[in-house]
């Protein structure tokens, strides 16, 4: 191909550009609920959000990467013509990058993976045409973006509840909470790990069958849970705060659970979120490398190290910022719940990466502080800025769709030598 | 400011506005104290400096009254229902209407309690004050009851609290009765104008605790949802 190295280049570029945009600005949301409840201060914050979010990325952010790459478009549709697709995914990222810069200054809550799937099936319908979406998969993704905020929300709610009747009831919740707690833990350490193990590795050599995954998977709960039990052992019981909040101690236990569902919550927003950026990249990379629209060949493992570094340096040149800003207007959300709300939406968003559905990590938290909420947990919830949210999509997908039609005849006419079709 | 759609859906809890305005309503009624101190030492600069006291104090949880008010939007979904958040704070505002009414009557009249009354009336002072600080005690297990997501442990707790509420709130009762029988004994040695405020001051400084204790049933029916 002509321009092939312009291509590379653009996509790289684009991607890192993306990927930063996702780093600066949506792992916050994720980030923020932590910070909020003073289990992590920024710095540890930053620190969690950066080793997580770039070992989520990069080994369980293959298959929402496959699915944003080839699951969206029926590539034999252009053929003849690879060019318009690499087009097309070089305007599909741009558009997304800049439709969420723009929105992220507005504070409009928009998500990156509603951006980046409108961009994509907007090029698609215009430049090559109706019957090249796979309609049916991109029904399935809608579904899974009514799906995941409800599941999540189911899963926080029962979460809360077991807190509730487990801990917070009893006549000594401290001492049912240093029992009780540990357990949580190890299901943090355990499904991060298991629905990783099941679908991710191959790509870093690691190929495992189901009861080995399974195996390794209780072995990372129980290790996790031994630092757990360190950390809580370690904590100060203050009598003297009890009497203006009797339940001031307990929520220093949550705090030390909190970390780790923190911890797993950046991983598994890196695991679903990095494929909105190098999705596309891996897609235009395949097509210049072998001159054909492959519908299967392997992911490069140097672009989801892309993927993964662009979003770590988005978090240490501005995410920073936006995690210190949103954590500090959450101030009543307690350990207690900001746990059930994340351990939630991780579990959620990781089923999701294994299962390579592209879901919003922010929708599917917010549906998981809903079940707290529903549970009676969180003081107030303002239900309009959660209609807000959950609508955001009607218009994040057109506009998506519409900026990346505009990219796509600007490429088409800069770089296009093929037949006029 | 960027990324902050996400902290929004957490909106302000009205229990810590709630349980600030009651610990105002407290301190103000705890005011008379002083003030039926100076009444019956006859002392009327530490009255009306008691009286402004209690004005003022009034007036500041009239503040805060509207200020949460204006923080509950219909659109807050809560642990607890916004309807009763605004009762209590309504019957916690009338607590403070009726140590105003009973300071501004004495005041205003500058009125003497007939010495026999004194000991009783100090009493039921006290004990008014006391129903007012079990009702600012009950509001304060507010926040334990949301953590706890109104666990049993925790309601049983509230509800040993609201029943020393009434007890106490039976004994300005049974005290306004000793009250009312010794003023009816008196009645012939007293200007007629005296004895009926004297009535109604003993009927305002029972309304006292009648609404704490009413602050108390409403914490109740939040508990029984």
């Amino acid at each position: 191909m002509e321009f092939s190295l312009w291509y590379l280049g653009l996509a790289a570029a684009f991607g890192l550009f993306m990927a930063w945009g996702i780093g600066a600005n949506d792992v916050a949301n994720a980030m923020a609920t932590s910070v909020g409840s003073k289990a992590l201060t920024i710095k540890q914050a930053i620190l969690v959000a950066a080793v997580f979010e770039f070992a989520g990325a990069f080994l369980a952010g293959g298959q929402v990467t496959a699915t944003i790459r080839n699951g969206i478009i029926d590539a034999s549709a252009v053929e003849n013509n690879p060019e318009l697709l690499i087009f097309g995914m070089l305007a599909a990222l741009l558009a997304a990058a800049v439709w969420l810069l723009l929105a992220s200054r507005k504070g409009w809550p928009v998500s990156t993976t509603h951006s980046i799937v409108g961009a994509i099936v907007g090029f698609a319908v215009v430049g090559i045409g109706v019957d090249s979406v796979y309609w049916s998969k991109v029904g399935t993704i809608a579904a899974s973006w009514v799906v995941s905020p409800m599941l999540s929300g189911f899963l926080a709610f029962f979460i809360f509840m077991s807190v509730q009747k487990l801990i917070l009831s009893k006549k000594d919740p401290l001492k049912h909470a240093r029992k009780y707690v540990p357990l949580y833990i190890f299901a943090v350490g355990f499904i991060m790990a298991l629905v990783t193990m099941l679908k991710g590795l191959k790509h870093i050599g690691l190929d495992l069958t189901y009861l080995q995954s399974l195996m390794v998977a209780i072995v990372s709960g129980i290790a996790t849970m031994s630092i757990g039990i360190i950390a809580i052992r370690r904590i100060k019981i203050d009598p003297r705060q009890q009497s203006d909040f009797r339940f001031a101690n307990v929520e220093k236990i949550f705090g030390v659970l909190m970390v780790f569902t923190a911890c797993g919550m950046a991983f598994a927003h890196g695991s679903n979120d990095v494929a909105n950026a190098v999705g596309p990249v891996a897609a235009v990379v395949s097509i210049v490398k072998t001159g054909v629209v492959a519908q299967k060949s392997a992911l490069a493992t140097w672009i989801l190290l892309l993927g993964a570094i662009g979003i770590v340096l988005g978090l240490a040149t501005y995410g920073f910022k936006v995690i210190r800003t949103v954590g500090k207007n959450i101030t009543e959300l307690t350990p207690s719940r900001g746990f059930a709300a994340e351990l939630a939406a991780a579990t959620t968003v990781v089923i999701a990466s294994g299962t390579g559905l592209p879901i919003s990590t922010t929708h599917t938290l917010v549906g998981a502080v809903l079940g707290v909420g529903i549970a009676r947990g969180i003081g107030a919830i303002n239900l309009r800025v959660v209609r807000n949210i959950m609508l955001s999509w009607i218009i994040t997908l057109p506009a998506g769709g519409i900026l990346a039609v505009l990219f796509f005849f600007l490429l088409k006419g800069i770089f296009y030598s093929g037949p006029i079709v | 400011m960027s990324g902050s759609y996400f902290s929004a859906i957490f909106g302000q809890s009205p229990v810590r506005p709630l349980q600030e305005h009651m610990g105002k309503i407290l301190a103000c009624v705890s005011e008379l104290t002083p003030f039926t101190k100076a009444v019956l030492e006859g002392d009327t600069g530490a009255m009306a400096r008691h009286h402004k006291n209690i004005v003022n104090m009034e007036n500041e949880a009239d503040a805060l009254k509207k200020q949460l008010r204006m923080r509950l939007p219909s659109t807050l979904f809560m642990p607890i229902d916004r309807r009763d958040v605004l009762e209590v704070l309504t019957m916690q505002d009338m607590v403070a209407g009726s140590a105003r009414d009973v300071a501004g009557l004495i005041t205003g009249r500058a009125m003497q309690i007939p010495e026999p009354l004194a000991k009783d009336y100090k009493k039921l002072i006290k004990r008014s004050i006391d129903a007012c600080q079990q009702a600012y005690d009950s509001i304060s297990e507010l926040d334990e009851l949301i953590e706890t997501g109104f666990g049993k442990e925790e309601r049983k707790r509230v509800g040993r609290l609201l029943m020393k509420l009434d007890v106490i709130e039976q004994d300005t009762d049974e005290l306004q009765v000793c009250l009312r029988n010794e003023l009816f004994k008196l009645e012939n040695e007293l200007h007629p104008v005296n004895v009926m405020f004297l009535y109604k001051i003993i009927d305002r400084t029972g309304n006292i605790g009648d609404r704490a204790q009413r602050v108390g049933s409403r914490l109740q029916l939040m508990l029984a949802r």
